[in-house]
């Protein structure tokens, strides 16, 4: 069964966003998302001070077979990344919504962050494509 | 029917399978009116026999005694078992080896490949090959733009005294891409790049300095200056060579301070017959970091199900059949078979045949200059160290000695003039391993009674 | 059992002694630009390559020792004349740059070559130099951006794309500087017209299709989509890769194709030779001939002659240094003579024939068909969804089943459009005893895979090594041979 954490917020993209006390946000791609493209050999990461733009394509994640982009849920400027992917993709796999975490992000409004999906809506979206 | 085994009882049965009655109505989805009425422009079929022939008759016209010519395509010697073992079915009927269990052959030849390229070039990585140098060279700067993070122009100096038709096609394949090409001028007294050309670039954004060795005029380039000055104006340095020159010379790899990034060429010197220019094969090598922006297939060893070695393409992702219109480029093949055929040369000649073949050329260069240049009215337009090409000016047009030299069976060299008025009545000459002592002489003797022939005529 | 490499089986100072030049001269370059250590490379005898490369040739699959319905990419037989007589002395010692009066031979091959593909295509002129389907697919993009821009329309940057396409059909016009639009294909197979009028405009530059499709089947309104596209001021560009399955029944250039390449080591029986060389050569009407990659050869007064350069001064360019692959041209040259008008012909009927029977009978066999109610072109699509689904056996595992029958296995996973798919090709060059046994086989793991799926998961077990680790080939990137930690992490 695909794990959703409760905690989390979602996109209909299969990325998820987690909300930190200093007002930043981890952005990780979901349980759902590592499932289907199999076991990760590479993820590209942005640049730290990068501007994001919500819905662009700011790191990619690849498997044997496929390559996928990941969609910026919401637009900021990077303020971390999780370097320990380029060694381990593998951690996306084995941890996707912890050690597994692509990059870290001060948004431009938080507002935005209420428009993405919650646990149960996208349980829903998930539960459809597996139709 | 040439190679379709049906007999009219196969086709009436199969027929009867798919429930039809005859060919033509397995047809019937093509609208009547784009079903056309025959292929009258083609001739009746010939028996191999008859087109046996034909192609003898053709090919024998195209003979030539003695060939010294180069600019690009080069005449050694190739090994007898280099291309029996190449034409072998099971490497010349195969497909690329997506299937990696039925396709262990090609891809161990294709990893030893790898391995020889990159130490040839002294760089960690090669890719499986291109489609030929200057087409590598087009992927090399794109590789560059894609790689140099450092830099925003997309702007690349490419040096006049690199091949002309390489220029072209770099324009070719890479001028809707927002690519700016800067020529940059080489030096009227010594045919290298002008060093001092460069200081006009020093203050700009740079993204990659092709540099070729050797180049266009067979000369050696100041390599490790060049690739020194990338390397300290945050440009990438791209070095397009000779694979059989480095056999004697040194690798892209350990120029300068810290070698350059990517190195590519033309591979046809390792195995590959001139054939009329193709097939040939490019090489691409890069450093390990720029891996994953390298173009094209990639081999790896790894481990099967039982835990033995083996062979398969990976990092596929970067390729066009999965990243579609994000792909790193979309070329689909490599050259296989020329690859297979180099791998086995690299492997019979090994280090030292490939240093001894590499030397010969460059005696038999030095041979063929002095005996030009002991001719009435011919100089040495660039008299500084080259490998096995050499420019000469004749007191005379290029084109009527060529003429005259042909009628003796001497291809004499390849008219600089198209490429480079600038130079006069300039011939550019190649001598490889192939030509001995007395080839040469012959070349000198018909090439003064030309020079002769063509001053009475004036 | 696994072969050393090369590189293992050399001692130090072992010469190949008949192929290494016995002078060694002395030379006086700068001792800065000499090499300061060898390269790595082997040190063996001949006996010992010879050996060596037999063996690694020995674990290959190819059409002159198995069965290779590998969809998409027409495996037929390989004329052994074709090879022959394309490696005559005066072909393959031709330098590219021998001036044209010691080339007449050559030329003429070319020439005449340029001419019978035009005619089988219905289209005005060709150009033999791109090197490869992929290069012919830059070549013909790059025509119709010059086209567009050299009537001053530079607005046209949208290259419609269907999403039954090969991977390299977008991968093109991205390298070209378009943006691909992808066209939705219909359940029955062909495309969705209304949406393609919804997508034309002032931006489209062109189409890109193949016809038959990459589905297996015949664009049935392939008129319809000619007319829209040309309406809206675009192009259509045909990508040749299927042009087996319609050779000598109907031209590209009737059913309004402006440009088109041609894959020739598939329709016209040049070797794969392990992945390449292949050849691209791509063919106009007369609205884009100006355009076409030099050099192309013509004829003046019954001599041959190069034209390039200045003489084509709105042509795309040069794609390769010389003009392309040659020796590929002059075996797909040798080929057409061989069959000549009436052979051509028939390659079309008897693929087509060889796909439906194929078809039908794994049909009857249990299997599912993607496009059950349409005829096969020269290829057609099975899906294993069902398989999947019940018996977690995938295309995958299909396909290296059939390798421990001794078949090649189909293209797995392409279209991408189908889910768990076969794109089954067998070509016209396979007997009805072949197709036959491959049957019985396709059979055999069918019912293999409801009673004892893990067998057919385990597949293959004949072949020289087993299913290999993908994920440890990308993840532990091991891509030359290193002496001395050579296994260390093996």
């Amino acid at each position: 069964m695909n794990r959703v954490p409760n905690e989390l917020k979602y996109t209909k993209d299969h990325e998820w966003v987690r909300e930190d006390d200093d007002g930043t946000l981890v952005i990780g791609i979901t349980d759902h998302a590592q499932r289907s493209l199999g076991d990760l050999v590479f993820v590209e990461l942005p640049e730290v001070e990068d501007t994001v733009v919500s819905g662009d394509a700011c790191a990619v994640v690849e498997s044997v077979k496929a390559a996928s982009d990941v969609y910026c849920p919401l637009s900021g400027i990077v303020s971390e990344v999780n370097t320990a992917l380029v060694d381990a993709p593998e951690l996306v796999n084995s941890d996707p919504y912890g050690e597994g975490w692509l990059f870290r992000l001060r948004p431009n409004s938080p507002t935005e962050l209420e428009e993405l999906l919650a646990d149960e809506d996208y349980a829903s979206v998930i539960a459809e494509l597996d139709d | 029917m040439p190679f379709i085994p049906h007999t009219q009882g196969d086709t009436d049965s199969m027929l009867r399978a798919i429930g039809v009655n005859d060919i033509d109505e397995l047809f019937d989805e093509i609208p009547g009116s784009l079903r056309c009425a025959g292929l009258h422009g083609i001739p009746e079929a010939l028996s191999e026999g008859g087109v046996s022939r034909l192609m003898r008759r053709r090919a024998k016209q195209d003979e030539v005694e003695l060939n010294f010519l180069g600019a690009g395509a080069y005449e050694h010697h190739i090994p007898a078992a280099v291309w029996e073992l190449t034409t072998r079915g099971e490497f010349y009927s195969a497909y690329t080896p997506y299937q990696a269990e039925a396709s262990q052959g090609t891809l161990q030849v294709i990893y030893e490949y790898q391995t020889m390229m990159a130490s040839l070039t002294g760089l960690e990585v090669s890719n499986a090959s291109l489609y030929d140098g200057a087409s590598a060279l087009a992927e090399a700067i794109l590789m560059a733009v894609r790689a140099n993070r450092g830099s925003h122009s997309k702007c690349i100096l490419l040096p006049r005294s690199l091949h002309p038709h390489y220029h072209a096609v770099v324009r070719t394949i890479t001028s809707s891409q927002g690519i700016e090409i800067i020529d940059l001028p080489y030096d009227r007294n010594s045919g290298r790049t002008d060093l001092d050309a460069l200081g006009r670039y020093a203050d700009g954004d740079i993204t990659a300095l092709v540099i070729p060795q050797p180049n266009i005029f067979g000369v050696l380039e100041d390599v490790d200056a060049l690739s020194d000055w990338a390397l300290d104006h945050g440009a990438l340095g791209i070095a397009v060579v000779n694979p059989m020159a480095l056999g004697l010379l040194s690798p892209p790899g350990n120029w300068g301070r810290e070698g350059v990034h990517i190195a590519c060429g033309e591979g046809q010197p390792l195995g590959v017959p001139l054939s009329s220019g193709g097939a040939y094969f490019g090489f691409l090598t890069c450093k390990e970091g720029l891996v994953r922006q390298l173009p094209g297939r990639l081999v790896g060893r790894t481990l099967d199900a039982d835990g033995q070695t083996g062979f398969t393409l990976t990092l596929q992702a970067r390729e066009q059949h999965i990243r579609r219109s994000r792909a790193t480029s979309n070329i689909c093949t490599n050259q296989g078979l020329m690859v297979t055929a180099a791998t086995i040369f690299m492997s019979l000649l090994g280090p030292e045949g490939l240093r001894r073949i590499a030397t010969l050329c460059h005696a038999r260069t030095e041979l063929l200059a002095e005996a030009a240049a002991a001719i009435d009215g011919v100089e040495i337009v660039f008299p500084v160290p080259r490998f096995h090409e050499v420019v000469i000016r004749l007191p005379v047009p290029v084109n009527g000695v060529l003429e005259r030299m042909r009628e003796s069976g001497v291809l004499g060299g390849v008219c600089l003039r198209p490429w480079y008025s600038d130079l006069g009545n300039t011939l550019l000459v190649c001598a490889t391993e192939t030509k001995t002592e007395e080839d040469i002489e012959t070349y000198a003797s018909v090439l003064r009674a030309a020079i002769e022939a063509s001053g009475e005529g004036l | 059992m696994t072969e050393p490499l090369v590189f293992e089986l050399g001692q130090p100072g072992r010469l190949s002694g008949a192929q290494v030049p016995r002078e060694d001269v002395e030379i006086s370059l700068p001792d800065a630009m000499l090499r300061k250590s060898a390269p790595l490379l082997p040190e063996i005898s001949e006996l010992d390559a010879v050996r060596h490369y037999t063996r690694l040739s020995q674990r290959n699959f190819s059409i002159d020792t198995q069965f290779y319905p590998l969809g998409s990419c027409t495996m037929k037989y390989n004329p052994r004349a074709c090879n022959s007589l394309a490696m005559l002395p005066g072909f393959l010692h031709r330098h590219p740059l021998a001036d044209e009066a010691s080339s007449q031979g050559f030329l003429e091959c070319m020439f005449e070559l340029q001419e019978m593909l035009a005619s089988l295509t219905g289209m005005t002129a060709f150009s033999l130099t791109p090197m490869a389907g992929a290069q012919g697919e830059l070549a013909g993009v790059a025509m119709i951006r010059a086209y567009h821009l050299d009537r001053g329309d530079a607005g046209r940057t949208e290259i419609l794309v269907p999403d039954a396409a090969h991977g390299t059909n977008p991968a093109t016009a991205t390298m070209c500087g378009c943006t691909v639009r992808e066209l939705p294909t219909q359940s029955d197979g062909d495309l969705e017209i209304d949406a393609l009028r919804a997508l034309v405009g002032p931006q489209t530059a062109g189409i890109m299709l193949t016809n038959p499709s990459t589905l297996g089947v015949f664009e049935r309104r392939i008129q319809d989509v000619a007319e829209i596209v040309h309406g809206a001021g675009g192009l259509l560009y045909y990508d040749g890769a299927n042009l087996n399955a319609i050779l000598g029944k109907a031209f590209p250039g009737d059913m309004g194709f402006d440009v088109i390449h041609i894959n020739l080591h598939k329709t016209f029986s040049t070797p794969h030779g392990g992945g390449g060389p292949g050849s691209g050569v791509v063919g106009v009407g007369e609205r884009l001939e100006p355009f076409l990659p030099t050099p192309i050869v013509t004829r003046r007064d019954d001599r041959f002659h190069w034209v390039d350069g200045a003489d084509r001064p709105k042509s795309i360019g040069r794609l390769s240094a010389f003009m392309g692959n040659a020796g590929v041209l002059l075996r797909a040259y040798v080929y057409m003579r061989l069959l000549g008008w009436e052979g051509m012909g028939r390659v079309a009927d008897y693929s087509t024939l060889n796909a439906n029977y194929l078809m039908r009978e794994l049909e009857k066999t249990g299997f599912d068909l993607a496009f059950p109610n349409r005829r096969a072109s020269h290829e057609f699509v099975v899906t294993l969804k069902k398989q999947a689904k019940e018996n977690n056996v995938t295309a995958m595992d299909f396909a290296k089943a059939l390798l421990d029958y001794g078949f090649h296995a189909p293209t797995t996973y392409f279209p991408l459009l189908v889910p768990e798919c076969l794109l089954i090709e067998p070509t016209e060059t396979e007997s009805k005893e072949t197709l036959d046994r491959f049957i019985r086989a396709m059979a055999e793991i069918l019912a293999e895979a409801q009673v004892n799926p893990g067998r057919v998961k385990e597949a293959p077990i004949r072949t020289p090594v087993r299913r290999l680790d993908d994920v440890r080939a990308a993840r532990h990137l091991d891509v030359r041979y290193q002496p001395r930690d050579a296994s260390a992490d093996l």
